[in-house]
């Protein structure tokens, strides 16, 4: 029996994570390490404290948003790799609104939220105008956005902390910062942020799968001239994916403004989660469900991955490295495909 | 500071900054010329960075001042070995060019920082003791004015980097090898038909950029940093794309811009004892590259058109 083509979409990922955690024991291996000890550090780091867990569910919510950013904006046929500087301003606007005002928590924290999708939409709304009226591909857009995303913060931060390298700390009232949550878990930092990551998966799934709007920008997605044709308007549907894409990515900063950190500090690079978003939403096919998997994987790897240096002294980047090879299996899926097929094939024979 | 003054120290600020540049971004220009988008110029800039440096501490005592020099070699060579990852993903393997490339970029810097901290056991390598140096250029830094501006104390690696331009253009425009480059870019159907081998031309392409931009990375870490750790390359790897791009996918369009790059560059540098530049935010000026960029490609500044083929896997018998 040939395998079907929706075995084969579930395989790839799953021979890709297995593929590239076997190329991370192998490089381990050749490092002069024991990649089995560094694999239970690994796990341990993941799983081994109830305050571990605790830290690892808190790292999943920024790249379950930055997962669905991208994905958001692949369904409509763009590539999003301005996530990074999306995140990086939606980062600052949330701390800001939730440092500047004195409100009752009830309007402050959904405003710094707002604030923070706002600030994301509109870093997303540039390539987005650029690639629907003037056909300006949004890759290359969308990474210049990102340097002028880290440039221009910096320079906020600078003139509005009047020359200091932070801002303050956020109002209690803008936090998602959580008592319950962090005693549950061993005084870990795990906030409420998570459940507004997982409700905008649910935001994510009902757009796509139960509006018009989601009808269109999917259609848009698999063949803009066919859409055209069909009477939909394009460029409007370039536009707002890029929009909903860019407001997910802020959401994505202001967990780190408002739950993880409670400020923003001057940035000498990249978080890298914009990036690793990219592997998120590749690794889940573009779906929600498959960036809650991919979210999960991921945030739980780099996390886990702080210690490795202590239990089993293999540095950190190890899991980056792991992680940038399972995104090349993933993006090689047509060889494994292939090979799958073959395979299939040659049982079928005997 | 005079305005002379100011001019002699702008101008050699400006070609040490963009030296880098365009080494990376001619190799930009190879590889998007033979229809592969590189967004991993980044990561094989960090490569050649490493390499570099590491070449360099080590080698030292054996080469002595010939050290550096070496390191830019070697570095050539290992990142255009890195680079054939993306050559088989996105060529062979029909991967998104652009998702191997953000691959790229991760697995460079975790590879280098991985191996400096085995290697150092900290985040950051020492710093190298032996330095490209600087020389003047016989008779021509004589020269009243332009000979100080341009030709005294000037790093070999930017002699280097304008020479690689003009070659590069020659071979892109002027040889055999070029006009199948460029046509397997444009339209590899065509260039197949004419028995071109399109795998191997994009092959060879993404190992020259591969190549340059590893020497890019290496001459930027040996001139300016003299040491290697996390944001040695802090995008210049994106900058030099954005230079190919404002270029307009031509070796020498290329080099004027990522000289602009530098200049901008340089002039945020030395922006504070600069009159009337001192009272702009220096912000405007990082900036300044990515925004002319944008600029550039929305058609502002004379439209920028990328090869045809570009990013494009090319299977054989699809129409």
């Amino acid at each position: 029996m040939t395998m079907s083509n929706r075995t084969i979409n579930l395989l790839i990922p799953i021979i890709s994570i297995f593929l590239g955690l076997l190329v991370g024991a192998i490089v381990m291996l050749f490092s002069g390490y024991n990649p089995i000890d560094g694999y239970i550090a690994l796990w341990q780091g993941i799983f081994g404290s109830s305050y571990s867990m605790g830290e690892t569910v808190r790292q999943i919510s920024p790249y379950l948003l930055a997962g669905l950013a991208v994905a958001f904006a692949f369904r409509a046929g763009l590539f999003n790799i301005g996530v990074e500087g999306q995140l990086i301003v939606g980062w600052f606007a949330a701390a800001y609104v939730g440092m500047a005002f004195d409100l009752p928590k009830f309007i402050h924290l959904p405003l710094a939220l707002l604030a923070a999708a706002a600030a994301g939409a509109l870093w997303g709304l540039i390539p987005g105008i650029l690639k629907a009226t003037l056909r300006v591909h949004e890759v290359i857009v969308t990474i210049m956005m990102n340097y002028i995303a880290l440039h221009v913060v910096n320079a906020l931060i600078k003139s509005i902390s009047g020359g200091s390298f932070k801002l303050d700390k956020i109002n209690q009232t803008a936090s998602l910062r959580s008592e319950f949550l962090s005693n549950l878990t061993d005084f870990s930092t795990l906030h409420y942020g998570i459940l507004v990551a997982l409700a905008m998966v649910g935001v994510m799934w009902f757009i796509l799968e139960k509006t018009k709007t989601g009808y269109e920008l999917k259609s848009v997605g698999f063949n803009d001239e066919a859409s055209r044709y069909a009477g939909m308007n394009v460029n409007k549907n370039i536009i707002l994916s890029m929009v909903i894409s860019g407001a997910f990515a802020g959401l994505g900063g202001a967990m780190e403004a408002l739950g993880t950190f409670g400020n923003i500090s001057n940035m000498a690079g990249f978080t890298g989660i914009g990036f690793d978003g990219i592997a998120v939403a590749l690794l889940g096919a573009n779906t929600p469900l498959g960036v809650i998997f991919g979210a999960t994987l991921f945030g739980s790897l780099k996390y886990g991955a702080n210690n490795m240096p202590n239990a089993a002294n293999i540095p950190v980047e190890i899991v980056s490295i792991v992680i940038a090879l399972v995104i090349f299996f993933v993006a090689s899926g047509y060889i494994i495909r292939v090979i799958l097929n073959r395979m299939s094939k040659n049982k079928e024979a005997k | 500071m005079s305005f002379l003054d100011l001019l002699y120290f702008i101008v050699p600020a400006t070609i040490a900054y963009a030296a880098p540049l365009i080494l990376t971004a001619i190799g930009g220009v190879f590889s998007e010329r033979s229809g592969v988008v590189n967004i991993g110029l980044e990561g094989l800039m960090v490569m050649g960075a490493f390499i570099g440096i590491l070449f360099t501490l080590l080698f030292s005592d054996v080469f002595g001042g010939w050290t550096p020099w070496l390191a830019l070699i070697v570095a050539m060579i290992v990142s255009g070995i890195f680079s054939i990852l993306h050559a088989v993903a996105s060529i062979t393997f029909r991967a998104n060019q652009v998702v191997s490339g953000v691959a790229i970029n991760m697995l460079g810097i975790a590879i280098a920082l991985f191996s400096v901290k085995i290697i150092f056991g900290k985040g950051q390598t020492d710093l190298i003791q032996k330095k490209i140096p600087r020389m003047d250029i016989p008779f021509l830094s004589d020269i009243p004015i332009i000979g100080p501006m341009f030709f005294k104390s000037v790093y070999g690696t930017s002699i280097l980097a304008i020479s690689v331009a003009i070659i590069a253009w020659f071979v892109i425009f002027k040889t055999p090898f070029g006009l199948r480059l460029r046509s397997v870019g444009e339209h590899p159907m065509a260039a197949d038909t004419m028995g071109i081998n399109v795998t191997r031309m994009r092959y060879v392409a993404v190992i020259i950029s591969g190549g340059l931009a590893g020497i890019g990375g290496a001459v930027y870490a040996i001139t300016t940093t003299n040491d290697f750790g996390h944001a040695t390359i802090n995008g210049q790897g994106f900058m030099a794309l954005a230079a190919m791009i404002f270029g307009k996918w031509h070796p020498i369009g290329a080099m004027g811009a990522a000289l602009f790059f530098g200049f901008a560059q340089a002039l945020a540098i030395g922006a504070p004892k600069i009159p009337y530049i001192q009272d702009v935010p220096s912000v405007y000026l990082y900036i300044l590259p990515y925004v002319l960029t944008i600029l550039a490609l929305a058609g502002f500044i004379g439209r920028a058109n990328a090869p045809k083929a570009n990013g494009e896997p090319y299977i054989k018998g699809e129409r």
